[in-house]
């Protein structure tokens, strides 16, 4: 199971970002990161994701996981249709993509391009990209950002039906968000990093 | 006749009324012959086939030139922008390559290489720093974001090669080709008309010269324009049209607008 082993991490080496951080998640479930903006949970999904590694501890657990996840932007292709942007697997992830996007209420845009997608709709794209992705281990980054409340727990519904058997992180300073995905809330806080 | 063509078209006639008019007052075919003299001479020269051999040939020269330019000028951009000994070595000649006269390159290159492959190497000189510089601040500039992304969801190599890294370089490529195109032509034809190879519209320019032709120098000049005005109208077309197929991989199979349908599916 994914685990964080006083782990310490920083941008700047003056200002760390996480310090003797210690946590261990569950291997299966929703489990919600809530704390306030800048305290470093981003940090923690980018180095259970493989895009940082710790300066001093480890992050054990996520060797052969398969990632999926949605990053705080939308980081979509501007050059690819909103289908295109949520296939991630060439050989076999275009009818799941497509589907996703469906469910999202995004059926009648699979050929538009991100320039003509609302700030909603591209949030969309983004979540129905990791749904779509082969994952055992699902990163959710602020998902719900720019989602109309009905819309924004429509997905949450659905996130949290979709990977029962893998581990779900969800980053948030919203508890309603990791309320509606059933979630097992760790609040954190400060800078460097802490459990509240 | 499109209202978009209209103001082209108008400036064109503009500028011919007053080179009519700069003909008028000079009244000397010798030193500015009138349009009329000069279209009259194009047309005598389009219907010789030495017209469309000199063309051809001088064609085949500047492509030669612009593609190796174009191929040596990506490859030294991926060189310089991925080692640091590449970059100390390859950038500084660059950059003399860019800031030298052509001329002097070319009566250099007249000293080493055959009068007949001169203008091939002299576009392609020209080609290179420009290519390079274009293409070294694509790569700079990739987004790492995106490439994150292509790390995280595992694109794999060729995948985000395909759909990340040609995309974001291709606007870098099209004015890199169509920058270099022009200098490519303007250059390889200079080289020809110093170097004077068989079969080319700088020899040909340069002869009308020598025998005080000024209409047959003005109707090779408008060829040479003409031809390269039409290069960069087809390069531009040709790169549109890869990036639509580098961009889009076809139409989205139809879904139901049902939601749930993936989760009752099981997805």
């Amino acid at each position: 199971m994914p685990a964080f082993e006083r782990v310490g991490f920083a941008y700047d080496p003056a200002r760390p970002v996480v310090q003797d951080f210690t946590l261990a998640l569950p291997p299966r479930g929703v489990v919600s990161l809530v704390g306030p903006s800048g305290c470093g949970k981003t940090t923690l999904l980018r180095l259970l994701a493989g895009l940082e590694s710790p300066q001093s501890g480890t992050v054990s657990g996520v060797e052969g996981l398969r990632v999926a996840m949605v990053f705080q932007e939308d980081r979509l292709l501007p050059w690819e249709t909103a289908w295109e942007n949520a296939v991630t697997a060439p050989l076999d992830g275009a009818r799941p993509a497509a589907e996703w996007l469906g469910a999202l209420g995004l059926g009648d845009s699979l050929n538009q391009r991100p320039g003509a997608l609302s700030g909603g709709m591209k949030r969309r794209v983004a979540i129905a990209r990791a749904l779509a992705a082969p994952h055992d281990l699902l990163l959710l980054d602020e998902p719900f950002a720019g989602l109309d409340e009905p819309t924004w727990r429509d997905a949450a519904a659905r996130i949290a039906t979709a990977n029962a058997d893998g581990l779900t992180v969800l980053v948030t300073h919203v508890l309603d968000h990791a309320a509606a995905m059933g979630a097992t809330v760790i609040r954190l806080e400060g800078t460097p990093l802490r459990l509240r | 006749m499109t209202r978009r063509a209209f103001p082209g078209i108008a400036a064109a006639l503009f500028w011919l009324a007053v080179w009519q008019v700069v003909s008028m007052l000079v009244d000397q075919v010798l030193l500015v012959p009138a349009p009329l003299v000069v279209l009259a001479t194009l047309f005598d020269l389009v219907k010789t086939p030495t017209f469309w051999a000199v063309t051809g040939s001088s064609l085949l020269r500047m492509g030669i030139g612009f593609v190796a330019g174009v191929v040596a000028g990506c490859a030294a951009a991926v060189l310089t922008t991925r080692f640091r000994t590449a970059d100390a070595l390859l950038s500084p000649a660059l950059r003399v390559v860019r800031a030298a006269p052509v001329a002097s390159f070319i009566i250099v290159a007249l000293v080493w290489i055959p009068t007949g492959r001169l203008p091939a190497f002299i576009a392609f000189l020209m080609v290179v720093p420009v290519v390079w510089d274009n293409m070294a601040a694509g790569l700079q500039r990739q987004d790492a974001a995106l490439l994150e992304m292509a790390s995280v969801f595992r694109l794999g190599w060729w995948q985000t090669m395909v759909r990340i890294r040609i995309p974001s370089l291709l606007p870098f490529f099209t004015t890199a080709c169509t920058t270099g195109m022009g200098l490519a032509w303007k250059s390889g034809v200079a080289a020809e008309v110093i170097s004077r190879p068989e079969l080319s519209i700088g020899g040909q320019l340069q002869d009308a010269k020598v025998y005080l032709a000024t209409p047959e120098v003005f109707a090779w000049t408008i060829t040479a324009v003409a031809l390269s005005i039409a290069l960069e109208r087809v390069l531009r077309l040709a790169t549109s049209r890869v990036n639509l197929r580098v961009a889009g991989a076809g139409a989205a199979p139809s879904v139901s607008r049902e939601r749930g349908s993936v989760a009752d599916a099981g997805v």
